[in-house]
C-alpha cells in the first residue's frame, strides 16, 4: 500500500464512506429485486415480466 | 389487416411494453456488472498505485477520483429523471415513469457521496468541511429535491397519478442543475471552476486524468446497471399490485 501523506485519514474516510454507500445501494437494489420476484412467485403469476408464458 | 400486413413492432414499441423491456434488457445486467467491477478495479489501481500526488492538493487528489464521478452522477441522474419526466408528460411512454421512480433513490445516494467526499476534501484543502457557497448549497438543495421526489412517490397509492405530479415537480427542480453547473462562474466561491470539461481542454495532467476518467466510467456503468435492475423491480412491483388488486376483488365477490 502506498503512503497517503499527512491527510491519510481524510482519504481513507472518503473511500470507506463511498464503499459503504455503494455496498448499501447494491444490497438494497438486490434485496428489493429478490423480494419482488419471490412475491410474484407466491402470487403464482404465469406471465412474469420478461418471462415467456407457457 | 392480416398478420402479414400488420406493421412489425419497432424497438421503441417493444421498449414501451414493460414485459418486453425486461426481456430485452435483462441479459445486459450481468455484462454491465462485470464491466463495472473491472473498471473499478482498474480505476482504484490507477488511483492508488499509479497516480502521483498533485502539485497543490498533494495526496488528497485521490479523493477527487470518487468525488468528481459522484458529483457528475448526482447531476446526470437528475438529467435522466428530467428526460423521463418529459417522456411521462409529453409522450406518455409507459417506461418513462418507471425510469423516473427507479433513478430517484440512486441520485440521492450519489449526491450524499458527492457532499461527503467533497467535505472530506475541503477540510485539508480549504480548512473547513462546509461553506455555504453556491456550489455546495445548490448541491445540498439537489439532495433535498431528490428526497422530496422519493417521498412524493411514496405518498401516492395510484402510481400513474403520482407519475404526473412527480414529473412536474422533477421538471421544476431541473432548474437547479444549471445553477449547480454555473455556480462557480456566477458567484465568488471556494469551489474551483471546471477543470476537466472545458472548451480549451482539461487543465489536469494525464496521470491524474486517467484514473479520473476510469472511475468516471466505473460510476456511470454502475448507475446504468443499478438503474436497469431497479426498473425491472419496479415493473414487477406494478405487476404484483395488479395481481393483488385482482385477488382482492375476487375475494370480495
Amino acid at each position: 500500500m502506498i503512503a497517503l501523506g499527512a491527510h491519510a485519514e481524510f482519504i481513507i474516510a472518503a473511500y470507506v464512506g463511498v464503499f459503504l454507500c455503494i455496498a448499501g445501494l447494491t444490497a438494497w437494489t438486490a434485496i428489493a429485486a429478490r423480494q419482488s420476484k419471490r412475491r410474484l412467485e407466491e402470487l403464482g403469476d404465469s406471465a412474469r415480466p420478461g418471462r415467456s408464458t407457457p | 389487416m392480416t398478420i402479414d400486413t400488420t406493421p412489425k413492432m419497432t424497438w421503441w414499441n417493444r421498449l414501451s411494453h414493460p414485459g418486453q423491456f425486461v426481456a430485452l434488457t435483462r441479459p445486459l445486467v450481468l455484462p454491465l456488472a462485470v464491466i463495472t467491477c473491472v473498471l473499478f478495479a482498474v480505476g482504484l489501481w490507477y488511483g492508488f498505485f499509479s497516480s502521483p500526488p498533485e502539485k497543490y492538493m498533494g495526496d488528497t487528489v485521490r479523493i477527487m477520483y470518487v468525488h468528481v464521478p459522484s458529483a457528475w452522477l448526482s447531476q446526470f441522474v437528475y438529467a435522466t429523471m428530467a428526460v423521463s419526466a418529459l417522456g411521462t408528460l409529453v409522450w406518455r411512454h409507459p417506461m418513462a415513469d418507471v425510469s423516473m421512480k427507479a433513478a430517484a433513490p440512486l441520485g440521492a445516494v450519489f449526491t450524499v457521496m458527492a457532499l461527503f467526499t467533497g467535505s472530506l476534501w475541503g477540510r485539508p484543502t480549504w480548512g473547513t468541511f462546509w461553506e455555504w457557497d453556491g456550489r455546495m448549497t445548490s448541491t445540498l438543495v439537489l439532495l433535498f429535491i431528490y428526497l422530496g421526489i422519493v417521498a412524493l412517490w411514496r405518498a401516492f397509492d395510484d402510481q400513474l397519478r403520482a407519475a404526473r405530479v412527480v414529473a412536474v415537480f422533477t421538471l421544476v427542480g431541473a432548474v437547479n442543475i444549471p445553477i449547480i453547473k454555473f455556480s462557480v462562474d456566477w458567484w465568488s466561491t471556494l469551489h474551483q471552476p471546471a477543470s476537466v470539461f472545458r472548451a480549451d481542454g482539461p487543465t489536469m495532467p494525464p496521470e491524474i486524468l486517467t484514473p479520473l476518467f476510469v472511475m468516471f466510467f466505473a460510476f456511470t456503468f454502475m448507475f446504468v446497471t443499478l438503474q436497469l435492475v431497479a426498473m425491472h423491480t419496479e415493473v414487477r412491483r406494478r405487476r404484483i399490485a395488479t395481481l393483488e388488486r385482482r385477488i382482492a376483488r375476487g375475494d370480495a365477490r
